[in-house]
């Protein structure tokens, strides 16, 4: 953060002018506001506002079954619903102590990398936009679109998933959902290197990038950044590595880190976050065929929704569906918390139950929030293109700012 | 470094704060102390700067309602230890009439927001505070709308009511 002389009101060379940022501004990726003081073109305070969506996710889950919440969570970051869904079912499932099998465990490793990979390709994309560059955007979606159409081999639906059930996915995968995430594999890393090529030693993004909002591990820390920014600015930390949930401790990848902090080094930490997904992709699919093919749920009948067909057709399966739809199946008191790597960086689930149909109480530890509350202060001093930069690269989302 | 057991956390903390710090479970595996607002800042400031802790990474503060209770409003706070990877959950009860508890600020930058929400949405006073504005809501807005009197649905409604379907 850079100093520059504070003005007041009674300043006579205060010639300050004031620019609102957003609420609906392109650069501004979703709709929150920044009032900025400029001198010229350099910020010199500015205001952050939230607030515009609150749709009061925390009270709406308190009368609503675990099931029900599913469709909250993935409302949270959009961009990459799958994991915000299996973070809360595994959230569920440490409250009851399920336990999943392997090869959930690793189908459910295959969706949540897509997800953190589909997340990464907008984020860096629309850096490069931001930059001036369409071009990478552009190619990089192709490959979105290909992650959706696996979504929806999986579970029917492309943006809010939806996805899985309290120990496992509603149906197995089928082959048709193998054919294409293969086809993802062979195709993506071809565009993820063209893209790298294009941008990595670009002489004007490069310039645009480097050193621009740099930030130290302590400051990070200090403001509680988790994910690709923490990691940026040199700290070596991930859910996925430190606290293995779904089976992470039987991949082998590696957790890219930073050294400076700035805008470059989240673009760089991010590409090599895509790559180590490939691989840990590779690894589960690999690891898929030991296991028997036909498991896609843990057997727990008393927490399970039984797919569509079971409960048309079978007594025991009708009863279950009721009684977990009316959340009439009993839950121990207690708390808990569970966390799991969002593609923004720790989404923490904490989850006060006292035996009710609902949660009595239920808090999102979203990442875009605590991330975000260090833009304004971190833009004083700086140039105004360079914040639109900045914001890009902070890979704010509007529905996890607001829950 | 291993994960510190929970007999060491709960000595090293009792053996510094005795009685003012209760431990009032381990659900999952996670420690759970109770203490109150006069010595939370002093046993947040101990669990950060501690050599052999190292609670440096503020994760969440959140509050809860139980209106039921003698001291309804809870702050909780969940720690994390990164170098020894053990987490740690404080919990803070405060009387209805009296929200008022020291702000962690003084700790953490990343504070900020979270005591503005916990304030936004269960109306805790984080004394100190250098900004304590509301944060989701509208500002001239009254209520604290996670608190248990308020309802999610409008309350004028009957024919939503649990015994109509025999429950």
């Amino acid at each position: 953060m850079q100093n520059h002389p504070v003005y007041t009101d009674n300043d006579p060379q205060n010639e300050l002018s004031t620019l609102n940022l957003g609420p609906t501004h392109p650069a501004t990726h979703g709709v929150f506001q920044n009032v900025l003081q400029l001198d010229g073109e350099r910020i010199v305070s500015g205001v952050s506002t939230i607030g515009y969506i609150h749709r009061a996710f925390e009270k709406i889950a308190e009368h609503r079954p675990f099931y029900q919440i599913t469709p909250l969570t993935d409302r949270l970051n959009y961009c990459s619903s799958p994991i915000n869904n299996m973070g809360w079912h595994m959230t569920v499932e440490k409250l009851l102590n399920i336990q999943i099998p392997k090869r959930v465990d690793y189908l459910r490793v295959i969706v949540m990398e897509l997800a953190r990979i589909s997340d990464h390709i907008i984020c860096n994309g629309v850096l490069g936009v931001d930059t001036g560059a369409f071009t990478g955007f552009l190619y990089m979606m192709e490959h979105r679109e290909a992650i959706y159409e696996i979504y929806e081999e999986v579970c029917g639906s492309r943006l809010t998933t939806n996805i899985g059930r309290i120990g496992g996915f509603e149906r197995n995968f089928n082959s048709r959902a193998f054919d294409k995430l293969r086809a993802f594999l062979k195709n993506f890393p071809k565009t993820l290197k063209e893209f790298e090529s294009l941008f990595n030693r670009n002489r004007i993004f490069v310039d645009r990038t480097r050193d621009v909002a740099a930030v130290s591990a302590e400051t990070a820390l200090s403001y509680s950044w988790t994910g690709p920014l923490l990691r940026a600015a040199g700290v070596d930390y991930d859910v996925r590595a430190m606290n293995p949930y779904s089976s992470y401790e039987d991949f082998e990848f590696e957790v890219p880190v930073g050294d400076n902090g700035d805008v470059y080094n989240r673009f760089l930490v991010r590409n090599e976050e895509m790559w180590q997904s490939l691989r840990i992709i590779e690894q589960a699919l690999a690891k898929l065929d030991k296991e028997p093919s036909d498991i896609f749920h843990a057997d727990v009948p008393e927490f399970y929704l039984p797919p569509k067909e079971e409960v048309y057709n079978n007594m025991e399966a009708l009863i279950y569906h009721f009684k977990i739809v009316m959340g009439e199946i009993p839950t121990p008191k207690t708390e808990v918390y569970h966390s799991v790597e969002g593609a923004n960086g720790e989404l923490g689930f904490y989850l006060v139950n006292d035996g009710g149909r609902s949660p009595y109480r239920l808090h999102f530890r979203r990442p875009s929030f605590i991330n975000y509350q260090m833009y304004a202060p971190m833009s004083r001093g700086m140039l105004l293109s360079d914040a639109i930069i900045n914001m890009s690269s902070l890979n704010v989302i509007a529905g996890e700012l607001d829950a | 470094m291993a994960k510190i057991p929970n007999e060491e956390l709960i000595k090293a903390i009792s053996d510094k704060f005795d009685t003012l710090v209760t431990v009032v479970g381990e659900p999952y595996e996670l420690l759970t102390v109770e203490t109150g607002r006069e010595t939370i800042i002093d046993l947040l400031t101990f669990l950060k700067t501690d050599p052999a802790l190292k609670f440096i990474f503020l994760t969440d503060i959140t509050g809860i309602h139980y209106p039921e209770q003698e001291r309804p409003i809870g702050v909780i706070y969940h720690l994390h230890s990164l170098t020894t990877n053990t987490r740690i959950r404080i919990k803070v009860f405060l009387a209805d009439a009296d929200v008022h508890i020291p702000t962690a600020t003084v700790l953490w930058d990343g504070a900020n927001w979270m005591e503005r929400e916990t304030y936004d949405l269960f109306g805790v006073l984080f004394d100190g505070h250098p900004d304590l504005r509301r944060i989701l809501n509208v500002d001239d807005m009254t209520a604290f709308p996670m608190r248990k009197e308020f309802p999610l649905e409008d309350p004028n409604r009957v024919d939503k009511k649990d015994f109509y379907f025999g429950r």
